[in-house]
């Protein structure tokens, strides 16, 4: 593969701290043009595998390369192919919005004419064309979210290092974050490597995941392979007449384990998945089960974080609406 | 942090090699846009210098009297304080907005540009010692304003101005790396009471020829701040005092050099990066 194409590659990279081992020999690989989504808990590791691979920390042991290049032996050439928009938003309260964006065009060494034009590009990309000449100080999160992922895109990387973008965002502004991402992938070719706690946005925006507990990889495959390797949908039916439990209990029971609810319904796993929910249909129409509701269930990625690790995922919410 | 010159982007953004003057002159824009924008940053080293200048001014001018003192008017004796105390207050700003940046995670955004590591020091403080030379200009104009006899004349004042700009240069590198060392501005202000203390403890008030007590005497003696002051006070006082200058700005220009290379040092060691 030519270096201009070569996204990120990991094998048994360890970081220790003192007492702690924060990273405990993890191998990924991350294909050029893909977005993957390192998904865990506070603590896992994720933000200090991302402080090794855009050269902010020297790895303990084990290597990695970035954009064809070596983390440990080639960091300036790894730092002209990555653009980062690290944990906290780093910004100086006291500058503008257009000063922090002209300022690192300069220091990424843009020429001078096109660094106005790139920084008002930038702006008027991440929807901030408006508080440009705001200073940050009076940015909200998402603002200043936006902002770092302009920064990060001054110079042009080919890939991309988000850890925990949305963090404290509102829906909205985690929506149109995520548009962003997504494009800078489909339409740009950007290799985007995105940690976060939030399953949904690993969901909604990886190709693949990677999920980290404890220093360790647990898992990693696209997010319906994850889903698929831990269960099997369900299916959720409340009859209209409680009376007729029994009657949907009989009915749903050759399609597999079928569970009576205290709350007046009853589940059933479908061992072939989506295909059967028709055969469900016409098994409870059959036996004149008159339905209040049914509902399908698919397994999620929190699923399979419980099913590798025996725990659920922290944060695994919608998140704060700080904004 | 130095990077070979990237040629382009995938985007096709034309990137060049940014020069070491490009990116110093970058980063002490913004440093100094910074202060400019922090009210405190300002008043404090203009005001409380110049506040202690005329408590020590009134309360000390009987000193003109004992034999041998150098200056009829204490103002003009004392008038060379403020620049040091100012040169102090430089410090503290440098170190403070740096050991900000390292708290924030502002360094880290420059650490991933192909910034060179003498940019960051020369950036950061040199838009500091831009608000030092303000301030000392602000310190003639009042001495002037009030009848200070500048001994040196009219071609003495770039020569001031030259060794107060080094003062604070130096200073702000002592600032630069106290934030590079300890990493936050309590730790960068919790020096400030040990630097004015210097100060006081040097021949600010006295000549150290006319200091009674003999270890404060030696002490003043062994204090560089002794002739940084001396150096200053020199031009207002005296006129052309080759040896005060040269030891001022010797001494000036060793602070510097020790300073640096601390700096320099701390940054590498703070950087830590392949």
């Amino acid at each position: 593969m030519e270096v201009h194409r070569r996204g990120i590659e990991v094998e048994g990279l360890v970081r220790e701290f003192k007492e702690v081992t924060a990273v405990a020999g993890i191998d990924l690989e991350v294909a050029a043009g893909e977005i993957y989504g390192f998904l865990g808990p506070n603590g896992a590791g994720k933000s200090t595998t991302v402080l090794m691979l855009t050269t902010l920390l020297p790895p303990t042991r084990g290597r990695a390369t970035v954009g064809g290049f070596d983390i440990a032996r080639e960091g300036s050439q790894v730092r002209g192919v990555i653009g980062a928009a690290l944990q906290e938003a780093a910004l100086d309260p006291m500058l503008t919005g257009r000063e922090h964006l002209q300022l690192q065009a300069t220091l990424q060494g843009l020429p001078r004419p096109e660094r106005k034009a790139r920084a008002s590009n930038l702006l008027d990309r991440v929807g901030l064309a408006e508080a440009a000449d705001r200073r940050v100080g009076g940015y909200s999160g998402g603002m200043k979210r936006r902002l770092d992922l302009a920064l990060a895109l001054v110079h042009g990387p080919r890939i991309l290092f988000l850890d925990e973008p949305t963090t404290g965002l509102d829906p909205q502004s985690r929506t149109a974050l995520w548009e962003e991402v997504a494009r800078l992938a489909r339409d740009e070719g950007m290799t985007v490597f995105l940690t976060t706690q939030y399953l949904e946005e690993a969901d909604v925006l990886a190709d693949r995941v990677g999920i980290i507990d404890r220093g360790q990889i647990v898992a990693e495959g696209t997010p319906a392979t994850l889903k698929a390797e831990v269960g099997r949908p369900s299916v959720e039916v409340v009859p209209v007449d409680p009376g007729q439990i029994d009657q949907a209990h009989a009915a749903l029971q050759k399609f597999g384990d079928c569970g009576r609810n205290g709350g007046g319904n009853v589940t059933v796993s479908l061992p072939d998945g989506d295909a059967q929910l028709a055969d469900v249909v016409r098994a409870l129409d059959q036996a004149d089960v008159k339905l209040a509701s049914l509902n399908l269930h698919a397994p999620t990625l929190d699923d399979v974080f419980l099913a590798k690790t025996g725990r659920k995922l922290e944060g695994s919410g919608a998140g704060s609406d700080s904004e | 942090m130095a990077q070979a010159a990237t040629a382009s982007s995938p985007h096709g953004l034309g990137l060049g090699d940014p020069g070491l003057t490009e990116q110093v002159y970058a980063l002490a824009r913004r440093a100094f846009l910074r202060v400019l924008r922090q009210p405190s940053q300002i008043i404090f080293p203009f005001i409380f210098p110049m506040l202690l200048f005329a408590v020590n001014a009134a309360g000390l001018d009987a000193a003109t009297k004992i034999p041998g003192f150098p200056a009829d008017d204490y103002r003009d004796f004392a008038l060379a304080v403020p620049f040091m105390q100012g040169a102090l207050f430089t410090a503290v700003n440098a170190g403070t907005n740096l050991a900000r940046d390292i708290e924030t995670g502002f360094l880290n955004r420059l650490r991933l540009t192909p910034m060179k590591a003498p940019a960051l020091l020369a950036g950061q403080v040199g838009g500091v010692i831009v608000v030092g030379a303000i301030q000392a200009v602000t310190y003639v104009l009042v001495g002037l304003a009030i009848g200070v006899d500048f001994k040196s004349g009219l071609a003495g004042l770039p020569v001031l101005l030259a060794l107060s700009i080094l003062i604070s240069f130096a200073f702000a590198a002592i600032g630069a790396f106290l934030a590079l060392k300890f990493g936050t501005g309590e730790a960068v202000q919790g020096f400030f009471p040990l630097l004015f203390v210097l100060v006081f403890l040097s021949s600010s008030s006295l000549p150290r020829n006319l200091i009674q007590t003999d270890w404060f005497q030696t002490v003043a003696t062994y204090n560089p701040v002794s002739y940084l002051i001396e150096g200053i006070r020199s031009l207002i006082i005296t006129g052309w005092d080759a040896e005060a200058l040269a030891l001022g700005f010797g001494v000036g220009l060793a602070v510097l050099a020790v300073a640096l290379t601390a700096a320099s040092f701390a940054l590498r060691s703070r950087v830590g990066q392949t």
